[in-house]
């Protein structure tokens, strides 16, 4: 398969692609015109305070409002935000031209190189995300990645569409840890798969621990490590996956303000991201752990300390906990005030949480 | 009983007894203040004659005392006054109190004493004559060599000499030997010269040290300022015992006559009533004036109201154009503003106060306003916080007013003057705060700080523009370079743009290698870190 002519095939990446440097084109005829007009150029820029942030229920996500700002360079304070948003577009044409790729520290680096000044990586990285809610897509398809990496393993075997591995096959299966879901991987074309579920973990002692029981099998599962809050191309992949595979999405955290959010940002969108379609999996389910599940099966579970206190505080006013089972829980963490991770069900021994929790828990979310 | 013998001493040994409360407490103070008195002496002698001054001043080691922190050090100062005729210079240099110096006009001398007090402590502290050289400019040359004879109070001179002016020679040399301390004194002799400067910069200062060391201050202007007039006393500024003095003085037949040709602001219908008010006939012999008499004179002056102010041509400011030249000489500052208040009096003496206000430049910045004071134009340069200026500054004007920055390069210049400048102690380095005083520095400074805010925020406003200049000039080009790589185009031409903003091909340029050096600075380790 290695160097396969891959002409006269179109990959999904590819229209991607070609949306964007459109889009990127635009923005700069934009200023082109008015500069050759002799006039200051001005763009209007979706708002991205919290104030611009509403729910839509169609897509059963955050979305940015109708308010726009106008960034003009009649002011002089504008002048230099608007430099470093035209150069972020160039520089992202540039990539996505040169089918390279980069991150956003990476980004900071080349910005110092050709003189753009930038304060810190904060104030580049808030420029991309500018560029974000100006062009409508995440920053991955103009190719600026973040660091953090999850990790996929299970039946699934994948195409390559970056440069350089285009048309190259590999099954998800080879590899016990899990393959890294980087660029080339969110961008890959789905070949073959034998999965019919996705599960999302957060822990990952556990993901190994699926993997080593023989969890994919078992359920025909693919599983997905997130590391934490899944970073986003992780959620893009697990989005494409359930929107072009139809694989339905199980999301398992620790039972504590934290790991809810983790799952409810999966399946909600996040407050940051609003100005992004298409990372969030509206049809994703929670499945654990819940605080009801501390005292159901007993697990090791420590106090709830300020911080814990104060985050539940806040997501109790979040308008993504208003329903069940968000409501039910988080009024259950107020009742017990405790927390546990994912991994107090090794108490039960290490294959506790695949061959008694997984089946009971999954056997309970499909009766609803 | 207890028996008191009383003795007579001479004005010289009542100095000599207390030289403390002179200048002369300590070797090094000794030695601050011998400059001082002979500096200003030749100042004065210039001044009257509208001379620009050339004073030179020498200090040269003669060899250890028996005290080790002091030497003995031979002082001379040389200058380009008047001259004093020869039969006065005895006098003159050799008996204490003697002088000019006690007319009603305005002095640099603080004691009337001039220079004799330096040479009575050269001559208590090394036993050795002084020589004095001087010419009125005339045919001759005359050179003695003296000292003081402490008990009498008269001069001993120990040689003459008379030398023919070849030259056309005019000034006045001073030379002794005293002993001091210089390495205590150094900080505020060279501190005594710069302030000197500043108020007199039509004067020529060059100071050689001990090692050596030349210390010049060139004349900035050749305009002298104009010399004061002696003018008659005003009545309220008279005491009782000048009063007498007057009065034993005078050839008028009456006390009307007296008054009315002894003090200024009185005429014949002031002096009426005046003495009206003190009960006193008015063809009384004013030599026949009892005590109680004299005493109610005054008095009665105090308490009538109605006196002219006092005729302010005895005071000398500097001026404002002197003072401007002075400070912009010493500090080339960004900024200076000069306020000459107009006369004004206190207990029947004229003043004039005088304010400077200056800005950047070489004045180091401080959190504190550095205060520079002169009183008839010699330099302050102890008690700062006892006089009447700190009071001002500190509690009567709110500087947060003037959009000074909390740390900033900020110098205030206050000049008094009078006939009579009320001294807050015997050392002479303090004015007390005499309301009508404080009331003229405290509008003085306001008018000088209020025109430094307005230079301020011209400032601010220039620097608003060019710092917006700059943005434009660095961030236009890259937003058009960026936009033509998106549209696939080549870069829009911006230069209308520019043009409308006032931007040139300098500028641009200007910021393209300042951006470059900024990033270098910032990122770039040098191999010597």
């Amino acid at each position: 398969m290695v160097g396969r002519d891959s002409k006269g095939k179109t990959y999904k990446a590819d229209e991607i692609k070609k949306e964007v440097l459109d889009k990127l084109k635009k923005l700069g005829e934009k200023v082109f015109r008015d500069l050759s007009q002799g006039e200051f150029p001005e763009l209007k820029i979706p708002s991205r305070t919290t104030k611009n942030i509403v729910y839509n229920e169609e897509l059963k996500q955050y979305v940015l409002g109708s308010k726009m700002m106008e960034r003009t360079t009649k002011n002089v304070r504008h002048l230099r935000p608007f430099a470093q948003l035209l150069w972020i577009a160039y520089f992202s044409k540039t990539l996505i031209k040169a089918g390279k790729t980069s991150t956003l520290r990476d980004t900071y680096y080349v910005a110092i190189g050709e003189a753009i000044d930038f304060e810190d990586q904060n104030e580049s990285d808030e420029m991309i995300m500018e560029l974000e809610s100006i062009i409508g897509f995440p920053r991955e398809d103009f190719h600026i990645f973040p660091e953090e990496r999850a990790s996929i393993y299970g039946d699934l075997v994948i195409e390559y569409t970056v440069p350089g591995f285009r048309g190259k096959r590999v099954d998800l299966s080879s590899h016990p840890d899990g393959f890294a879901i980087g660029p080339a991987l969110t961008t890959a074309e789905f070949v073959k798969c034998g999965a019919e579920v996705l599960f999302v973990i957060e822990k990952g002692a556990v993901f190994s621990r699926f993997v080593e029981e023989g969890a994919d099998k078992k359920y025909k599962a693919l599983l997905l490590h997130t590391a934490g809050q899944s970073p986003r191309n992780a959620r893009k992949l697990i989005r494409r996956l359930n929107e072009e595979l139809g694989l339905p999405v199980y999301v398992f955290a620790d039972a504590d303000p934290y790991g809810v959010h983790i799952a409810s940002v999966l399946i909600h969108g996040s407050a940051l991201s609003a100005h992004i379609k298409g990372l969030n999996v509206p049809d994703a389910v929670w499945a654990g752990v819940w605080a009801s599940d501390i005292t159901r099966y007993k697990l090791p579970s420590m106090k709830l300390n300020d911080q814990d206190i104060k985050r539940l505080q806040e997501l109790e006013l979040d308008p993504r906990y208003q329903n069940d089972p968000w409501k039910r829980e988080i009024k259950e963490f107020w009742k017990i005030k405790r927390k546990a991770e994912l991994e107090a069900f090794s108490r039960y021994g290490l294959d506790f949480i695949v061959k008694e929790f997984l089946p009971e828990r999954l056997a309970e979310l499909q009766r609803r | 009983m207890v028996e008191v013998s009383f003795e007579q001493i001479s004005p010289a040994d009542f100095f000599y007894r207390n030289r403390d409360i002179a200048g002369f407490s300590n070797p090094s103070r000794a030695l601050y203040t011998s400059i001082r008195e002979l500096v200003e002496n030749s100042l004065d002698a210039a001044e009257i004659g509208k001379i620009p001054p050339n004073i030179v001043v020498e200090l040269t080691s003669e060899g250890t005392s028996e005290n080790e922190e002091t030497s003995i050090y031979r002082l001379k100062v040389e200058d380009n006054g008047i001259g004093v005729a020869p039969e006065y210079v005895p006098k003159a240099f050799a008996t204490v109190l003697f002088g000019s110096k006690y007319g009603y006009k305005q002095n640099r001398g603080t004691f009337g004493l001039g220079g004799t007090m330096a040479l009575l402590y050269g001559q208590i502290t090394t036993n050795k004559p002084a020589t004095v050289i001087s010419s009125t400019g005339g045919e001759e040359v005359h050179k003695f060599v003296l000292m003081i004879d402490i008990v009498k109070n008269e001069p001993k001179v120990f040689k003459h000499e008379v030398f023919e002016n070849k030259e056309k020679w005019r000034g006045t040399i001073v030379e002794f030997y005293l002993e001091a301390d210089y390495t205590g004194s150094r900080a505020k002799i060279l501190e005594y010269f710069k302030h000197t400067a500043i108020a007199n910069p039509h004067t020529s200062l060059l100071f050689i040290d001990v090692r050596g060391r030349m210390y010049y201050f060139p004349r900035a202007t050749e305009k002298v300022p104009e010399p004061p007039v002696e003018s008659l006393p005003h009545p309220v500024g008279v005491d009782v015992e000048a009063m007498n003095r007057l009065l034993s003085n005078s050839k008028e037949k009456s006390m009307l006559s007296f008054l009315v040709s002894n003090f200024q602001k009185v005429g014949e219908k002031t002096a009426r009533e005046v003495l009206e008010l003190a009960g006193i006939p008015l063809e009384t012999d004013p030599k026949k004036l009892s005590h109680e008499q004299v005493a109610a004179l005054v008095d009665a002056i105090k308490r009538y109201n109605k006196f002219r102010p006092p005729d302010p041509s005895s005071v000398s400011p500097i001026g404002e154009e002197l003072l401007r030249i002075g400070i912009e000489n010493m500090f080339k500052p960004d900024f200076v503003y000069v306020v000459q208040r107009p006369p004004s009096s206190y207990s029947g003496y004229p003043f004039v106060v005088e304010v400077g206000l200056a800005y950047g430049g070489e004045i180091p910045p401080s959190e504190s306003i550095q205060l520079y004071r002169f009183a008839n134009k010699i330099p302050l340069l102890y008690d700062e916080r006892a006089d009447v200026v700190w009071k001002v500054v500190t509690e009567r004007i709110d500087w947060s007013n003037y959009k000074i920055p909390k740390v900033a390069p900020i110098a205030l210049i206050t000049h008094i003057c009078s006939p009579k400048i009320p001294y807050k102690s015997v050392g002479k380095e303090a004015v007390a705060d005499r309301p009508e005083i404080e009331r003229e520095l405290v509008i003085a400074i306001r008018e000088t700080a209020r025109q430094l805010r307005l230079y301020l925020s011209k400032i601010e406003k220039k620097q608003t523009a060019v710092k917006r200049l700059n943005i434009y000039a660095k961030y236009l080009p890259i937003i058009a370079k960026c936009s033509g790589e998106l549209a696939d185009k080549k870069p829009p031409d911006i230069s209308n743009l520019l043009n409308r903003l006032g931007i040139d091909k300098e500028l641009l340029k200007e910021t393209h290698e300042k951006i470059l050096k900024e990033i270098e600075e910032k990122y770039t380790v040098t191999g010597e870190g």
